[in-house]
């Protein structure tokens, strides 16, 4: 990889392709924006022919410019490209959950008559799927670029596809975001964006599959390390799921509205399969990816047992796909399919501990290294976060116990275990790891404030899971509570009114969390400058320098 | 020996197929048998396609994210009967692309909603929640009362929905303009033909303003209608026991 | 069909999946593979930092 070959761009198959696709898009797309049934079809119209037109341009510019582009190491661009918009949505993201918990805190202060958009239903979906979608899977398309690279030992294969992936995964954001505001939407929970946006969604997973199978094949390891076999897990099966889910029949080819295949109790489970794999395919195996990399990389230790995440991968991915019906307990869904999926969730318990300790354990012998790495110890939190809500998850698939969680908060919180504490931390410490090595910088800009930005988010995710879970737990209880007259207690509001206080601190500690990753994208812009702080100049991890 | 072992981590496509061919067992397996199973598709008595002014309220409804709040599912429980009326029966749901089940309830259940307020109170509870009721969190949605409905596509509605396995009959595509204006004027001439349409409907100006066809309208009729279809005085559960 | 299906569910698919999960831990547990999986955990690791761009 050292003999540097260097070239000028020119059209090679690759641009030619890609250039063409975004021809024939550009056309297609101004085809339909002067057909367009309903206004919101013509923006998005206008939109998606931009976005090929800047595209095209950003070809022809490349193609021209004499400069030599070095093709033969690893492609890295990209994935500091994915960095950035990891970064950059993830904030947008988190201020968006930010509002809309002010808003239930604080509902005459944050709505406005006229301003549709800002109505918690329409800013719900954009929150969830900036922090699902936008931020993690920026996370996960960079990491993975990153990781297929250095463990096949082989730069990404494609030539500009990446570059296609990258920007096409942009471009969606931009769709289903723009459309949700607009009141745009399919009402799928996790799959909100209409027809057209999953459509091209499609196309860019297809390349994105391609371009992470092209790397696997031209590797120069014989052994597919295990961090791509997640990676790969999380691709083909999003893909399949979000295929069959999305699935309807749009009401006008250049209209935005679309209505599903399926209709009742067959949408509902379709929908909840694609829901709860959806967390286990894109944020379990995604990111467990993500730990079986760097936090040994970060440690400098080989992963505890390579054969116990063998087992943790099948295991897991095998019981993961059986669990969805634990989502739709007590509902019209016939009984033995609930309680098919109640089974199966609790025996994903065992993988996702065994998962856990291989995690964990692969800092025997090197505990001390928390101490003095606050990067280290995000990403070993975050296994511990993963721990915890894989074992209340189980207990929640319990029909007992679901009948009391289903619909209130306790739901909310349990998610936000996940999300905050397991997919957060993992992220912040891949990103924190991957600036400078990226940017080929000695040491973060400074560690002292990941430790600021690591107790600050710790503090909120603390705040966000007990205000939640008490809030659920009371008013389950509430919902079901009779007096002595063998009446219900409460009316509904009621119950509404007592969860006040909770939703304050639920606002305060997703607060702490948004100023936290605000602390972090400041640290991360550093670095990469190649800032030091000034008191922090002395190498603080041994990591750069390998063990062996 | 061991090469034999090696030929799955060694080879990403075979890899690939094992993955896909687990996940998709799963979902095969378990989704696939609710295809055939008569009682996520017979029929209830009563249960019948949505009007289309009942259908653009609901796409209202599904435009607004107001499934992100309010769930759709009475579930068998004591308390939830008592609180919302009788549970929720698959086939109630049969006609719903997509199903609007939801998964939490910030505020209450929707499925029994009909009947149970005026059209007045939903108009003004929607203009501003917290006049009507102080606890309240739900935001306003003034807007609606002030928007008219675009229902330049209703005939296409029916076709998509007729598309993905509604009984939308060709009358009812044909009429979907003069039924969804029908259903807002107890004196118009399609009267008759509306009703014998879609039985039980309730016609009637829902927003109080006869002057413009709003999305208020069109929302309080989807509203108004919900859980009203199956006469549960005559509905018998024994016959459609799962 | 339904009850077909259920049923196959609940038997076959059940059993399928216990042989499933003994091919896998036979895979993952051979004790001839032990030197393999070794170097395979340490993959990561054996990987010089200079090649960063």
């Amino acid at each position: 990889m050292r003999n540097l070959q260097a070239k000028t761009p020119g059209m090679g198959a690759d641009a030619t392709i890609i250039g063409g696709f975004l021809a024939l898009g550009a056309i297609y797309a101004l085809f339909i924006a002067a057909r367009a049934v309903d206004p919101l079809m013509g923006f998005h119209a206008y939109v998606f022919l931009s976005a090929f037109i800047a595209g095209m341009f950003a070809l022809i510019v490349r193609a021209t410019n004499p400069a030599p582009v070095d093709e033969s190491g690893y492609q890295t661009a990209v994935v500091k490209a994915g960095v950035f918009a990891s970064m950059f949505w993830g904030v947008v993201g988190f201020l968006v959950g930010v509002v809309i918990a002010f808003q239930l805190a604080f509902p005459d202060l944050l709505y406005f008559d006229d301003l549709a958009w800002t109505n918690f239903g329409r800013l719900r979906p954009l929150h969830t799927s900036a922090v699902i979608f936008a931020f993690g899977g920026n996370v996960l398309i960079a990491t993975s670029f990153y990781v297929v690279q250095r463990t096949c030992r082989a730069r990404l294969a494609g030539g500009l596809a990446p570059w296609f992936v990258f920007w096409g995964y942009q471009l969606f954001i931009v769709i289903a975001a723009t459309g949700y505001l607009a009141g745009v939407t399919q009402s799928r929970e996790y799959a909100e964006p209409e027809w057209y946006a999953d459509l091209w969604l499609t196309i860019v997973w297809v390349v994105y599959l391609l371009v992470f199978l092209g790397t696997i094949w031209k590797r120069k390891e014989a052994h597919i390390y295990v961090a791509n076999w997640f990676y790969l897990s999380f691709i083909i099966t999003i893909a399949m799921l979000h295929i069959v889910n999305n699935l309807a029949v749009p009401v006008s080819i250049a209209g935005s509205k679309s209505y599903s295949l399926f209709a009742g109790v067959q949408d509902a489970l379709t929908q909840w399969w694609y829901g709860h794999n959806a967390v286990g395919f894109f944020l379990t195996t995604g990111f467990l990816a993500i730990m079986y990399y760097f936090i040994p990389k970060r440690a400098q230790r080989p992963v505890y047992s390579y054969r116990l995440s063998i087992v943790h991968f099948w295991s897991l991915i095998f019981i993961y796909i059986w669990a969805g019906p634990h989502h739709l307990h007590y509902t019209a869904l016939p009984e033995w399919a609930q309680t098919l999926g109640m089974t199966f969730s609790i025996m994903l318990w065992m993988p996702s501990w065994g998962g856990m300790i291989n995690g964990l354990m692969t800092l025997s012998g090197a505990w001390d290294k928390l101490r003095t790495d606050p990067v280290l110890r995000m990403m070993v939190v975050s296994v511990a976060f993963y721990g915890m809500s894989t074992f209340e998850g189980p207990l929640m698939s319990v029909r007992a116990v679901n009948a009391l969680s289903h619909y209130t908060d306790w739901t909310i919180g349990h998610v936000h275990s996940g999300a905050l504490g397991w997919v957060g931390y993992i992220s912040f410490g891949a990103l924190y790891c991957l600036v400078p090595w990226l940017w080929k910088r000695k040491q973060l800009y400074s560690n002292a404030l990941v430790e600021w930005h690591f107790w600050i988010s710790t503090i909120g995710i603390v705040l966000y899971i007990t205000s939640m879970w008490v809030a659920g737990v009371t008013q389950g209880l509430e919902w079901r509570e009779y007096n002595e007259f063998g009446f219900l207690n409460w009316s509904f509001v009621e119950t509404v009114a007592h969860l006040h206080p909770y939703y304050i601190i639920r606002a305060l500690g997703g607060s702490l969390f948004l100023i936290g990753s605000l602390i972090m994208a400041y640290n991360l812009w550093r670095t990469a400058r190649g800032d030091i702080r000034a008191t922090e100049k002395q190498p603080a991890t041994a990591h750069a320098v390998p063990a062996e | 020996m061991l090469d034999k072992h090696g030929f799955l981590e060694k080879n990403g496509l075979i890899l690939s197929i094992g993955i896909l061919i687990t996940v998709a067992i799963g979902g095969v397996i378990e989704i696939a048998p609710l295809f055939y199973l008569e009682s996520t598709i017979e029929e209830v008595e009563g249960v019948r396609p949505y009007s289309p002014l009942e259908l653009a309220g609901r796409n209202i409804y599904v435009r607004e994210g107001c499934y992100t709040c309010h769930s759709q599912q009475v579930r068998p429980l004591r308390d939830e009967v008592e609180r919302y009326g009788h549970y929720s029966l698959a086939a109630e749901s049969m006609y719903d692309h997509p199903f609007q089940w939801g998964s939490k309830r910030t505020g209450p259940d929707l499925a029994r909603l009909g009947g149970k307020y005026s059209d007045e109170w939903h108009r003004e509870h929607m203009i501003d929640p917290r006049k009507l009721v102080p606890e309240s969190i739900m935001p306003p949605y003034k807007f609606l009362a002030e928007t008219q409905l675009d229902y330049s596509q209703v005939e296409n509605w029916l076709k998509a929905n007729r598309a993905v396995g509604v009984p939308y009959t060709d009358k009812m595509v044909e009429n979907a303009t003069s039924d969804l204006r029908a259903q807002l004027d107890p004196f118009s001439e399609d009267y008759d033909a509306f009703i014998a349409r879609y039985p039980k409907a309730q016609i009637r100006d829902f927003d109080g303003d006869p002057r413009m066809i709003s999305e208020m309208d069109a929302l309080i009729a989807y509203l108004q209608m919900l859980g009203t279809l199956v006469d549960f005085e005559t509905y018998k559960a024994e016959e459609n026991y799962r | 069909m339904y009850e077909l299906l259920a049923s196959l569910a609940q038997t076959w698919g059940l059993l399928l999946f216990v042989f499933a999960f003994i091919l896998v831990l036979i895979y993952a547990l051979n004790p001839g593979a032990k030197d393999r999986f070794k170097k395979a955990g340490r993959m990561p690791l054996d990987d010089e930092d200079e090649d960063n761009g």
